[in-house]
Formats: structure tokens, sequence, C-alpha cells
């Protein structure tokens, strides 16, 4: 018999080695970048992962979204599950990363904690719907403000401020310096999103547009592609993931302010948690929540001013 | 409707390169099924096997999966060909043993019988394949493959997701550009897609009619 189970198991780690080879795009689950410091220097005083303050029975106008969601005890948040330091799935199955940590932050001015907050995967193309269909109360997913999105949807914040850039493989081979230099070259990005509009109608690039950003790197590593582009900090995130392989280039050549979805609309909501962010700016919660997730890889920037529009 | 107005340059040139791909593949794909038919009925064990065995493995594994080897894995290994070509020998790949099965299943249509009054008379294999079996096998194949050839339209929109720009590709990028348009946006997809599988299946009824046996 011995030797049916060594079969087994010679099975069961083929088995193993084909699904991993297979998820070969996922990255390895650690609490590397966006992960959360474990090292035991944080004050436990806080609640959940980010150590932070649960208002004690908060007061709100009776029928705002506000006193429904403190009442309910829970919030429903979409955010990504792909994007390192910003919302990554970790192995336990929640997200980890600053906008996790923002969307955490909310929910405890709430008075909701950590563990009562259900997070779901909101891919880019479907962050307006999941608002309109409430399938989600608020939407915290790099999610860039802009004019045609307003028209669905609410944005309060932004509460971070991403610029477009340029990741090419170590010791950049094709010597490129910024955007101007792509023109007529073949570059990733994702299809369907900004960047990919952007590099290829205002700077002329020849776009091969992929699933995710993460389809993007093996390209690059063979030389199909000259260029990754998207946010400057998706890319840190993958020159973080993988040492030694790529570099970013040149300055961010856009503004990308994100921002968190509401309902459109719902104004009281989208104040409330304005104010949330402004408070977070000032008593230096915000700049802690970004040293403890993006700020692995990255420097902690000014926060921007919220857009009370 | 802005988007149409718009950016119908970026529809079309999804719609296009979806055809071209339909149709690269179909021209590809359909000879591959017949040699592979033809070996499963040939009369030569190895042969047989060896187009068997290249059937069950593509026709039983998702689409996606072949995609994924032609594009990231093969790469990997040394072999680096053009992203639009993969996607067609991807697709090649799949399909065909569908339209094998389909023809395989025309030719067991045909009575035995005819097979054995061809040999008796003295045709070889060959021969009897040629003359006798496909023409009449030729009849109820019409159905199944344009089955197949519609199947395949919708399989092309897998590309989409590996870095070839078709229709599926462009929906996504005019929804990101209309995102308060995005339901209509998908609505002109399908119709795109319905564009194609419509006509295809009125032919085939109409081809159907034309070459009908009375049994």
């Amino acid at each position: 018999m011995r030797i049916r189970r060594n079969k087994t198991t010679l099975l069961t780690a083929v088995g193993a080695a084909l699904l991993l080879g297979l998820t070969a795009c996922a990255p390895a689950g650690s609490a590397g970048p966006g992960g959360v410091d474990d090292s035991g220097d944080a004050p436990a005083t806080g609640d959940g992962p980010y150590n932070l303050e649960i208002a004690e029975s908060p007061e709100f106008e009776e029928g705002t979204t506000m006193a429904e969601l403190a009442e309910a005890g829970t919030l429903r948040v979409g955010t990504k599950f792909d994007q390192p330091l910003f919302g990554l799935q970790g192995p336990d199955g929640n997200p980890v990363g600053f906008d996790v940590a923002i969307a955490a932050l909310v929910a405890a001015e709430l008075g909701i904690p950590f563990e009562n907050i259900e997070w779901s995967e909101a891919i880019s193309s479907v962050r307006e719907s999941f608002l309109e269909t409430d399938q989600v109360d608020i939407v915290v997913a790099t999610y860039t403000i802009n004019d045609a999105r307003k028209e669905r949807i609410g944005f309060a914040g932004p509460y971070f401020e991403a610029g477009q850039s340029i990741l090419v493989a170590a010791g950049n081979p094709e010597g490129i310096e910024g955007p101007e230099d792509v023109e007529g070259l073949p570059v990733c990005s994702v299809e369907g999103s900004t960047p990919a509009a952007t590099i290829a109608d205002e700077y002329g690039a020849e776009l091969l547009a992929a699933g995710a950003y993460s389809d993007c790197l093996d390209p690059l590593r063979n030389g199909q592609v000259v260029a990754v582009t998207t946010d400057n900090v998706i890319l840190s995130g993958f020159v973080d993931q993988n040492p030694g392989e790529f570099e970013l280039v040149g300055d961010t050549f856009t503004e990308e302010p994100y921002g968190i979805g509401v309902p459109l609309g719902d104004d009281a909501f989208r104040t409330f948690i304005n104010d949330v962010l402004e408070e977070a700016y000032e008593d230096g919660t915000w700049a802690r929540l970004f040293e403890e997730t993006a700020g692995v890889v990255l420097d902690t920037p000014e926060p921007p001013a919220v857009d009370r529009y | 409707m802005q988007f149409l107005i718009e950016s119908g340059d970026v529809l079309l040139e999804g719609f296009l390169a979806t055809l071209r791909m339909l149709a690269l593949t179909f021209l590809l794909a359909l000879p591959l099924g017949v040699v592979l038919a033809v070996m499963r009925i040939s009369p030569v064990p190895s042969l047989r096997w060896v187009a068997t065995g290249f059937t069950e493995l593509l026709r039983n594994t998702p689409l996606t999966l072949v995609f994924f080897l032609l594009v990231f894995v093969m790469p990997r290994l040394g072999v680096i060909i053009d992203f639009q070509f993969s996607a067609i020998v991807a697709l090649t790949l799949y399909t065909a043993p569908f339209f094998s099965e389909a023809i395989r299943s025309g030719v067991n249509s045909v009575p035995v019988g005819q097979a054995e009054a061809a040999r008796s008379i003295g045709l070889t294999f060959g021969q009897t394949a040629r003359h006798v079996i496909l023409p009449q096998a030729v009849r109820s194949v019409i159905p199944p493959i344009l089955n197949v050839t519609i199947a395949l339209t919708k399989n092309t929109s897998v590309a989409g997701g590996f870095l070839v720009f078709e229709l599926f590709a462009s929906s996504r990028r005019l929804a990101n550009a209309y995102a308060n348009e995005t339901i209509l946006i998908f609505v002109v997809i399908a119709l795109c897609y319905l564009a194609i599988t419509i006509p295809l299946g009125r032919l085939a009824d109409a081809l159907e009619k034309k070459v009908a046996v009375l049994r």
C-alpha cells in the first residue's frame, strides 16, 4: 500500500504544481507590499489590522445613509483584489492595502469594526453599476475621479493623487525616458483603462491591451512590448514584487485623483466621508495608514485637498 | 448614442478584427478538421490514435487555457510569436477537433453498405473516401459545421483578454470612455455579434435545403 500512497502524493504534488503554474500570475501570498506590518511595534489599542479607533455609538441625522449603515452595523465595500499596495487579496481572503485602509477608516467612523466589512471585488468596468444597483455602499478601488463617471455616481475625496507612469525592463534597454519615446512602439496596458487610452491617443503608442496589469509583465519580460503603462502606484507594486526585473522611468505625466465612489445624489454621505478624510489628514491617521500600506514602497506624499463639488 | 457618433471607428475596427479572426480561423481549422476526420476513419491504427488523441485533448481543454499556453507559456519556452497570430493558432487548434467530429458524424450517417460496395469494385480507401463517402456525407455535415462556426464566432471574444483588439475589447474601451452609456454599449456589441451569427444560421438553413436528400 505504501507505493500507492506515494503515487497519490506524487499525483497531488503534480496537480498542485500544475495549479500553481496556471496561477503563476498571482503574486506569492505574502504580507509584503500593502500587507500589514506585524513587527509588533504598532500600538495594539485600535481595531483590526489598521488599529483604528471605532466611534462609540455615533449620532447621525435620522434617515441619512450614515444612520442606516451605523444601525445595520455592516459596510459593503467594493475594492480591487489584484493591485499590490492598494487592494490585493491576502491569503485569508481579506484584501490589504491603502484603499482597504481608507475603507476601514470610513467604517470605523460609522462605528463599524473591520470584521464587519463585507468586501467585494470591483473590477474597473463594474464600479459604477455596483453602486447603481446597490450591491455595495462605497467603492474604494484606485478609482480616478472624472466627469463622465460623475454623471452616474458621486465621489468623495480625492484621498490620493496618482499619476500615469512607464515601466520598462531593468536596465532600460530601449532607452525610454518618457511617454514621447514610445510613439509607434508596442506598449502594454489594460483594455478599457484611462492610461491605455492616454498612451494610444495622445502619445501614439501601439497599444497591446491585456485583461489585467499582471498579464503585461510576461510580454515585457519577453520583449514583446517595450513598456507597460498605468498609474505609478500600481507599477511600483510590480517593481517591488519582482526585485531586479523592472524599473520606472521618467516622471508622472497625468493626474489621477483617486476618489471614493458613493451612490449618485447622496450628498450628505459624500460630505460625511470628506469630513472623515479631512480629519484623518489633520490628526496624522492618513499618513500612518499610508506608511503601513503603500508606504512600504512609496514615499508618503502630502494629502490632497478634498473636492466638495 | 454619443459613443456611436464620436467613436464609431473604434467599434468598426473591433468588428472587422473579429470578422478577420473568424475568417482566418475558419479557413485553417476546416481543412485541419477534414484531415483529422479522415485520419479517424482511416484503416491505419496509428493515424487513428494520433487523431483521436489530438481531438480528445483539445476538445476537452478550456479555450482560455489553450490561449494561456500559447500567449504566456510558449514565449517562456522561447517561441515568441505575434499576439494576433497566437490567437489564430489557439482558435484553430481548439476548433479543428469540433469540425472533425462534425464531419465524422456526417460520415457515420452514410450507410456502411456504400463503403463495402465501393471496396468490392476495387476502389482504394482514398478513392472510396473521395468519391463515395464524403460527397454523401457533405449533406449531413453542413448544419453541424455551421453550428461550430457560430460557436467559433463567439469564441473569438476570448482573444480580447489576451492582448488582441477585437469586438469585445472595443466594448471595454468604449465603456471606459463613455461610462454613462455602458449598458447601451454592451447592447450594441451584442447586436454586432448577432449581425455575424444570424446570417450564418440563415446560410445553414439555405444550404441544407439545397443539398437535402430524401432518405
